[in-house]
């Protein structure tokens, strides 16, 4: 790269304004940037009282306790309870988001990973965990985007992903409604003949939707021996 | 994708039938074109997605194997979508060769570190791997039949030309029989699109196909009624982000600059509006679009009221083949910018102030009830200088490009209900009132390039009814961008009235 051309961001492409290096002088600051001010801006991390499973922002309304109504009723089938130990999602999927994640996963715009990598690295390093395992994609939705987005969000954040599963159904899910979904018979098998008793996995993906998918892949680890399975998504 | 080299062709990995070594398209260094086999029954329904076109494997909705065998006999043609010049890399598709719009990814399609362009992402990914596919026709093409369109009147318009109309009509017409570039350099307010009915009728009566392309999705949807009135006969595609004629293979194409990048030489006349404007001017990857949506044997116009410097020169060397219409359709010349001295204004604008000349100049104006556009070189300059003109009238308004009121607050000030409106150079373009005066405060700001204060100058005088105004450049310093649109004003109304095309 030209010694002179300035750092663009990842997002908008606009320069990223050379203060943020001074800033970053006087703050001792490391990291690089990956988007302008103005595009950080629009990220908004999710903060405040969250469910202690899923990790959203919890609204009066529609929680009992410490766990939102979602969670408690996912925990109240027992073939499902515990399964997920607990997710953590970094960001609301505001529009911006919406946006920025569509660009990712459909248009195929792989560096955007490299946006999210500073602050997946330093969660990722705080959840105890053997193996960071990506949501696998099918043999053909593979071939159509031209990569897998978990896994290019763990290898963005500098991490080295475990490839522990594999898909069994098509993806095609979106039409079904939640009660397909959550008794759907197996999505996904295990690929890796890994000893698993007693490690702990943490499931890595772009959005959590339903949590049906990171439990999914969640029960299958756990029946396989593993002892606690988490899950980091970028938004949700 | 990755293919194999056999023989004459190339091969999709997928397809081998045998096991042969496979590269990424772009390592091909030169994709075999198969010879055309004039009795291969081709399916119509891919020349009608494809001709003219650059399209990649997952637009088509057809299986491998049937793209494969209308390549195998000549009537498709693989292209790379990247390609490597020693240490630069070319998207092919934008001509974006710029690093920063590049980044790469390890692919599941060809199963390396594969580079893609980032510039053109929203039309698809184009990737080292990527073909990207076009249609091929026989030499004679497919063109409409000649004999039926030949014999009909196509042009079905009563208007009149100017003299300066009619002469820069002729020469497109020229230009289109002759399939040659030509720069059409009209002022501002010549009316420029009555020039092409000819031309274009001249193109379509021929067989050929014409497209018109122009920076703003506004002239899209303005111009394509406005040619479907005049071309009753023929379809017109229409097409902009998010419109939905994508696939539709018209004679006549009106088109947003930047949807020209899904053509490959597609068109036998292609005219270009506003060669000077935001985006093209400033956006070489256009300027690649147009050279593949051309045929390689097909007619440029272009047309601009403020060419770039180096095409001025150009066309003073004859090196550029040009016509000018020096004089708008009213017969009345350009107003003539003057140049006033208003010491430093920035440095009076943070207490609020204003130079006196500048102060007075909106008083006359607000007095005699004469509406007036006030251009300011920046957002927040705008903002205080608005503060310190409401103080002489309530009503004066200030708009700028990404004004959620921009539409309401225009609409008014053509009802009239705005004395001044105060604006960034955004607005330079386009919008169009009658009867005003035009003023710059500022105009030594390095925004106002001599196309920009040509464009600003031409917002004064428009209608016949009103066809004068007063033009003044308020500055702090003269620029040669100042001087020069002066002297090219003055140039052109020179030539008008050697031309007799002044009352
Ligand atoms: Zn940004
Ligand atoms: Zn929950
Ligand atoms: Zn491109
Ligand atoms: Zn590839």
């Amino acid at each position: 790269m030209n010694l002179f051309s300035p750092k663009r961001c990842l997002i908008c492409h606009g320069e990223i304004e050379a203060e943020i290096s001074w800033r970053s002088i006087f703050l001792n600051r490391t990291k690089e940037e990956a988007v302008c001010r103005k595009c950080e801006s629009m990220l908004l991390p999710i903060e405040g009282e969250k469910c202690t499973v899923c990790g959203r922002e919890l609204d009066l309304s529609f929680c009992e306790g410490s766990l939102c109504l979602d969670c408690i009723r996912w925990e109240k089938d027992e073939s499902w309870r515990g399964c997920l130990e607990k997710n953590i999602s970094l960001y609301h999927y505001n529009d911006f988001m919406k946006e920025v994640i569509a660009r990712f996963k459909f248009r195929g715009d792989y560096c955007l990973a490299s946006v999210f990598a500073g602050k997946l690295r330093s969660v990722l390093k705080g959840i105890p965990g053997d193996y960071i395992v990506p949501i696998p994609l099918s043999a053909e939705r593979l071939y159509e985007r031209g990569f897998n987005q978990s896994e290019a969000l763990i290898v963005g954040a500098g991490l080295k992903p475990v490839p522990l599963l594999a898909r069994i159904h098509s993806e095609k899910q979106s039409k079904k409604t939640r009660r397909d979904r959550i008794h759907l018979p197996q999505v996904f098998r295990l690929e890796s003949q890994e000893k698993l008793t007693g490690k702990n996995i943490v499931l890595v993906d772009d959005i959590y939707t339903t949590g049906s998918t990171l439990r999914h892949a969640a029960r299958i680890l756990k029946e396989a021996g593993a002892d606690k399975v988490s899950s980091l998504t970028i938004a949700r | 994708m990755r293919f194999a080299v056999i023989g004459q062709k190339v091969v999709p990995e997928s397809l081998l039938k045998s096991p042969s070594p496979t590269l990424p398209i772009s390592k091909i260094s030169s994709i075999p074109t198969p010879q055309q086999n004039l009795s291969f029954h081709f399916n119509p329904e891919i020349q009608a997605v494809l001709q003219g076109k650059q399209l990649l494997m997952d637009d088509l909705p057809f299986s491998l194997e049937e793209i494969q065998e209308h390549y195998e006999n000549g009537w498709l043609t693989y292209r790379n979508g990247i390609e490597f010049h020693g240490k630069t890399v070319l998207c092919q598709r934008c001509g974006n060769s710029d690093s920063s719009w590049f980044a790469s990814f390890p692919c599941a399609r060809c199963g390396e570190s594969c580079i893609y362009c980032r510039r053109c992402l929203i039309m698809g990914r184009v990737s080292a791997c990527t073909p990207l596919i076009g249609w091929r026709d026989p030499d004679a093409d497919g063109r409409t039949n000649i004999a039926i369109l030949s014999s009909m009147k196509l042009l079905q318009w009563t208007g009149s030309l100017s003299d300066g109309q009619r002469e820069a009509s002729g020469r497109v017409e020229q230009a289109v029989i002759s399939g040659q570039e030509l720069l059409v350099w009209a002022v501002c307010g010549a009316g420029k699109t009555e020039i092409l009915f000819k031309g274009i009728e001249q193109a379509l009566a021929r067989g050929q196909r014409v497209c018109i392309a122009t920076p703003r999705t506004d002239v899209v949807l303005e111009l394509t009624p406005r040619l479907k009135a005049v071309f009753p006969e023929i379809p017109v595609a229409s097409l902009y982000g998010g419109s939905e004629d994508r696939h539709n293979h018209a004679p006549l194409t009106i088109s947003t600059t930047h949807q020209l990048f899904r053509f490959y030489h597609a068109f036998d006349t292609l005219i270009v509006d506003e060669v000077d404007a935001f985006p093209f001017s400033v956006d070489e990857t256009l300027r690649h679009a147009v050279k593949n949506a051309r045929k390689p044997e097909s007619t440029v116009i272009y047309l601009t009221a403020t060419p770039s410097r180096s095409w001025q020169r150009e066309c003073r060397l004859g090196k550029r083949a040009y016509v000018t219409i020096p004089a708008r359709f009213h017969r009345h010349p350009l107003p003539v910018p003057e140049l006033i001295w208003c010491g430093n204004w920035g440095k009076q604008l943070e207490r609020e102030k204003l130079p006196d000349n500048v102060i007075r100049w909106v008083k006359i104006r607000l007095d005699a009830g004469k509406q007036a556009l006030v251009f300011a070189p920046k957002i927040e300059l705008m903002k205080k200088i608005l503060t310190r003109l409401r103080k002489l009238h309530p009503d004066i308004e200030s708009v700028y490009a990404e004004d959620p009121d921009r539409k309401e607050k225009v609409m008014k000030m053509r009802n009239k209900e705005i004395p001044l409106l105060l604006t960034t150079t955004i607005l330079e373009r386009g919008v169009t009132f009658p009867d005003i005066d035009v003023a710059v405060i500022g105009a030594e700001a390095e925004i106002f390039t001599e196309s920009a204060l040509v464009q600003i100058a031409g917002r004064a005088g428009r209608s016949a009814s009103h066809p004068t105004g007063d033009v003044t450049f308020f500055h702090y310093g003269r620029t040669e961008e100042m001087l020069r649109a002066k002297r090219v004003i003055e140039e052109m109304n020179r030539e008008a009235t050697k031309r007799c095309l002044l009352d």
